[in-house]
């Protein structure tokens, strides 16, 4: 078959066809090695001290969902993309692109969320800047947010930080937000309490950051392509292999069953208030117990460790007590036939 | 969670495989029909952890990967058809036809939707009146009755945009002529869980007595596929080749016979050509003379050709069982999830989709 030479959903799917795009036309074009790194935010050195620096659009569909909305994303999401590489996130810059025709109700709603959720982290907005385009040429709401934050000394944290020995911890549970969206957008109603977990967790991660100087090697927030991707990038980008097991893997039953109505399977569903962190084995429990100790660590387990397998590979333990592969999402999750 | 955790539970797997070890006489050659199977056995590792005389062979019953070219071909005609809407199951998205695949015929402007349903697309037909609807129908005795229900309920409610472009296929028929291949060998199938909830288990007997298999009906759960396996164990030991019902909470001995006098109301067996299988006497279902203004092949007045298969493409061989992914010079060169070569590797139930996805550790 011909490549594809046209602009496809899958591109943004946050999986390979993503990264492959990224690597064809982004890359190809605009290489410099902060941005080669491909890590959540880029961290630049200067006279000042080290400044992380991010940016994302949010184009989510239903805009209002269960848990949350565009407008919590928006900030959450760039919070947590400075959080990643050990961060404190200090201000952020607001983008609006707005239909036509969309109810002013809507925007008050969402300029509320941004409020509360700026509030409520400490990272207020700046800077901001806003365009309408004609009716049919967007969808009611795009944001983009961009932020700056500020690393401390002795700070070093990176997906090539992993190391042959490190435990991996997963913040929570996973799939809340990527099955509520689908689940949503399919007009599926469920028992249950399926809700987003948008969440900022700079808080988290300045606690469990301080705890040991050097002993947090790696953070990632499983976003787009969910904690299967990300553990693929960490594996690739570290030369290391993963091991994970699915029995210790927190999923609430809700999403479970809606994972099994669907096809869907958690590993692949978006978060977006979870982290993955890399941790020195022998502070690993210690760094457990205090992201439990706060609320967006709750429900927080350890679910696997880095071997010294073949550099990139991730391997899962079934509960049925066998091993396969984990690879990174290909495209879009879609629902299956039967 | 009922009626998943305990089909899960890591002690009751472990007795079954000490079981299957204890029952087992010989090497036992084992095809899982369905894709669903396939994917199954390869999520929870199963492969990693059976004797490793014991062989899993994945077989032709992933619905997409069996479609022809020729139709698949077809619905991408029917997707670029100006005043049209196409209406799918997510598995057909990606599957590359030889001019392309749906997922691209929408980013070039066509009107693709996915959709949970086939009842979903008469809803929007109802909601896009200007357009012709049509549902690209591909699948099995599990889904057909469903297609049925729709075309019923679009005549009742005279919806006269809607149309169904049908390359529904019966599950029967093409085992009868997989088996009668000399070189498979099989000591038993694993026969399909949904698609049994419609046929029944009884509809293996003829299968079980003509080819002298095992056929146990089971479910997608660990504890279904491992004691679907030790009945076949059990069965070889005792030199027996029955039917049996593993998946009692789902299939009965005659199925549904609702839902397949509904598929028979509304579809007629017709011969069918199978990816890979060839031409299948009374193995694909088309829409009956009665209902034919639903039917979109009609209405669009579609030529189907079939297209050779491309160069290189072990697909066929691999979904007759006597090839594996491993063996095919494309697989993970030219052919991965993002540039497929055949349907096998993008449907999600596709046998090159599973070694890709989960692989052999």
């Amino acid at each position: 078959m011909k490549k594809l030479e046209t602009v496809q959903l899958d591109h943004g799917s946050g999986g390979l066809a993503s990264q492959e795009l990224i690597k064809d036309i982004f890359l190809s074009h605009l290489d410099n090695p902060v941005l080669a790194a491909l890590e959540d935010s880029a961290v630049l050195e200067t006279d000042r001290g080290r400044l992380a620096f991010s940016t994302d659009s949010y184009v989510v569909d239903p805009l209002f969902f269960p848990g949350g909305d565009i407008g919590l994303l928006a900030v959450h999401g760039t919070i947590n993309d400075l959080a990643m590489r050990g961060a404190r996130p200090f201000c952020l810059s607001l983008g609006m692109i707005l239909e036509e025709g969309c109810p002013m109700e809507v925007l008050r709603l969402i300029v509320d969320s941004i409020r509360k959720a700026s509030c409520e982290s400490g990272v207020p907005v700046v800077t901001g800047d806003t365009k309408v385009v004609p009716k049919g040429k967007g969808d009611k709401v795009f944001i983009n947010t961009s932020g700056i934050g500020f690393v401390d000394k002795g700070v070093d944290i990176s997906a090539s930080m992993a190391r042959v020995g490190d435990v991996i911890l997963l913040s929570g549970s996973m799939g809340d937000h990527g099955i509520t969206i689908l689940t949503q957008r399919a007009g599926i109603s469920m028992q249950g309490k399926l809700r987003s977990d948008t969440m900022a967790l700079h808080n988290l991660v300045q606690k469990i950051i301080g705890l040991k100087s050097g002993a947090v090697h790696t953070l990632r927030d499983p976003t787009r392509g969910g904690v299967a991707t990300s553990l693929n990038e960490i594996a690739e980008a570290a030369g290391v292999a993963i091991e994970i097991d699915e029995a210790e893997i927190p999923v609430h039953k809700e999403v479970d069953a809606a994972c099994e109505i669907l096809g869907m399977d958690p590993l692949y569903l978006a978060n977006e208030g979870k982290c993955l962190a890399l941790v020195q084995a022998e502070y690993a429990r210690e760094i457990l117990q205090a992201m439990r100790s706060l609320p967006e660590g709750a429900e927080a387990a350890i679910i696997g460790r880095v071997t010294d397998g073949p550099a990139g590979r991730v391997v899962l333990k079934t509960i049925a007590g066998g091993s396969r592969i984990v690879s990174s999402l290909t495209g879009e999750p879609l629902p299956r036939i039967c | 969670m009922k009626y998943l955790s305990e089909y899960r539970d890591k002690k009751l797997i472990a007795s079954l495989i000490d079981e299957v070890r204890r029952v087992k006489t010989a090497p036992l050659r084992i095809m899982e029909v369905c894709g669903t199977h396939t994917m199954a056995i390869f999520r929870h590792g199963l492969r990693s952890i059976l004797p490793g005389d014991i062989e899993l062979i994945s077989g032709p019953g992933c619905p997409v990967c069996v479609t022809s070219s020729a139709h698949i071909d077809g619905f991408l005609h029917v997707a670029l058809l100006d005043g049209v809407r196409v209406a799918i199951f997510g598995d057909l998205f990606r599957i590359p036809g030889s001019q392309g695949s749906l997922a691209q015929a929408q980013a070039g402007g066509a009107r693709v939707e996915v959709v949970y349903s086939p009842m979903d697309a008469l809803t929007l037909a109802r909601k896009h009146p200007e357009e012709l609807v049509v549902f690209l129908a591909v699948g099995f005795e599990t889904t057909i009755p469903l297609v049925a229900a729709t075309i019923l309920e679009a005549y009742r409610q005279n919806v006269n945009n809607f149309a169904v472009f049908s390359s529904h296929k019966i599950m029967p028929p093409a085992l009868h002529a997989l088996l009668g291949d000399p070189e498979l060998c099989l000591d038993g199938l694993l026969c399909p869980g949904h698609v049994s909830t419609i046929i029944g288990a009884a509809a293996y007997e003829p299968i079980a007595r003509d080819f002298g298999i095992s056929c146990i009906v089971t479910g997608f759960e660990p504890v279904d596929v491992l004691q679907a396996i030790l009945m076949i164990a059990r069965q070889v030991a005792e030199k027996r080749n029955d039917v049996e019902n593993a998946y009692g909470r789902a299939v009965n001995w005659q199925g549904n016979g609702r839902a397949m006098a509904l598929m028979h109301q509304v579809f007629e067996p017709v011969d069918c050509q199978w990816r890979g299988l060839g031409v299948i006497e009374q193995s694909g279902m088309a829409i009956r003379q009665e209902f034919a203004r639903f039917d979109a092949e009609k209405r669009c007045d579609i030529k189907l050709t079939e297209t050779p298969e491309p160069k290189g493409c072990l697909c066929g061989d691999i979904l007759k069982g006597k090839k594996t992914p491993i063996d095919c010079p494309l697989f993970k060169g030219r052919c991965t999830p993002l540039n497929p070569v055949g349907p096998c590797m993008v449907s999600s139930e596709g046998t090159c989709a599973a070694f890709y996805k989960y692989g052999v550790v």
